[in-house]
């Protein structure tokens, strides 16, 4: 993933993949590797504490709790481990990432939120409340 | 295979010959990374539609067995940490292969293979132990959803697994070249991805699913 590709450089065949994809910017350090592991370790560890030590006695806010922890280790994911930037391709990955998250965006919150509301809005049928709790 | 046109500026002169088509740049790599962000992004499509259908169909038990009678937490946390393993060693045969150390390379891909072998074993043997207590694909929406997305993604981790294997003989065979540079930067992509939306498997799936 090079910042600059240099497409008519005349050493393409030798350089255009070793040294074209920057060595900080393409692959990481030792330095980042570990760090995003210590940190995806310590995000992964606190919310399965909070399940299975049964921390919090609100469901809903340990829910809540979770998908942050979650959002926050998929950065960490995405910048130590994938290296993403908005400088590699010329920001064409940058790009592609936000339309697809925004896309991602629409199709879960859209089916949730109309799969809900048909749910609660939906009539009553025998079998349903026998398998109600 | 050239598109080469020869050209003297005498008849019978030195003749000098050029490409009209420039075969290298399509081996580049400058734009394969790009491409395979796009496709992983379209994979991440796929990934989303199979999480919003479990974010619906996921509390239809259809009166069946529910998250909680049938997850194993202490199992799922080992899954995550094999996952995890897997990718910081997939860093380490990236870093090594910057250094060109064909062996150390190898070796740590290895290791990752392990992992990741590792990975889908814990999780083949969870799917066994679901079947066999009654919970198949059939039995609830949520269980068909369920598998659906878990499924999907352990057959990715099969797929790079087969991909990693493949990438381990031909670095073996033909050494460091860019070529099986711009392969291992690839697959690092995926493995990486893969783990990314295993985050959300985890946390969406398994530590959501028991809470009470």
């Amino acid at each position: 993933m090079s910042a600059q590709p240099a497409p008519h450089s005349g050493d393409v065949h030798g350089h255009g993949v070793v040294h074209g994809h920057g060595e900080e910017a393409g692959h990481g350090s030792l330095k980042g590797y570990v760090t995003g592991f210590l940190l995806s370790v310590i995000l992964t560890a606190i919310p399965f504490w909070l399940v299975m030590g049964e921390v919090i006695a609100d469901s809903r806010v340990t829910a809540f709790v979770i998908m942050g922890f979650a959002v926050v280790q998929i950065v960490v994911h995405m910048v130590y481990f994938l290296h993403m930037n908005s400088r590699s391709e010329g920001g064409w990955t940058m790009l592609a990432l936000i339309f697809t998250l925004v896309i991602v965006v629409i199709t879960l919150a859209g089916s949730l939120w109309v799969m809900y509301h048909m749910n609660t809005n939906m009539m009553p049928m025998p079998h349903d409340m026998r398998s109600m709790p | 295979m050239d598109q080469a046109h020869a050209h003297s500026p005498v008849p019978g002169g030195p003749v000098n010959f050029y490409v009209t088509e420039e075969h290298e740049h399509v081996h580049s790599g400058a734009g394969t990374m790009l491409g395979f962000w796009i496709y992983l992004m379209s994979d991440c499509l796929i990934f989303a539609v199979l999480f919003a259908t479990y974010g619906v169909l996921g509390r239809n038990y259809a009166a069946g067995p529910g998250p909680a009678d049938l997850f194993d937490l202490s199992l799922v946390a080992l899954n995550t940490s094999m996952l995890l393993f897997s990718s910081i060693t997939y860093g380490f045969a990236m870093l090594l292969m910057e250094r060109n150390r064909k062996a150390a390379t190898l070796f740590w891909l290895g290791v990752t293979g392990l992992f990741g072998l590792a990975f889908l074993g814990i999780e083949l043997y969870e799917f066994s132990h679901l079947i066999h207590a009654g919970a198949t694909p059939q039995r609830s929406a949520f269980l068909s959803s369920f598998f659906a997305l878990v499924g999907t993604h352990g057959l990715h981790v099969t797929f790079g697994i087969i991909w990693l294997v493949v990438l381990m003989v031909q670095v073996a065979q033909r050494g460091l070249v860019p070529e099986n540079k711009r392969r291992l930067m690839c697959l690092s992509l995926f493995w990486h991805f893969l783990d990314v939306i295993w985050i959300g498997v985890f946390s969406f799936v398994y530590l959501i699913g028991v809470l009470p």
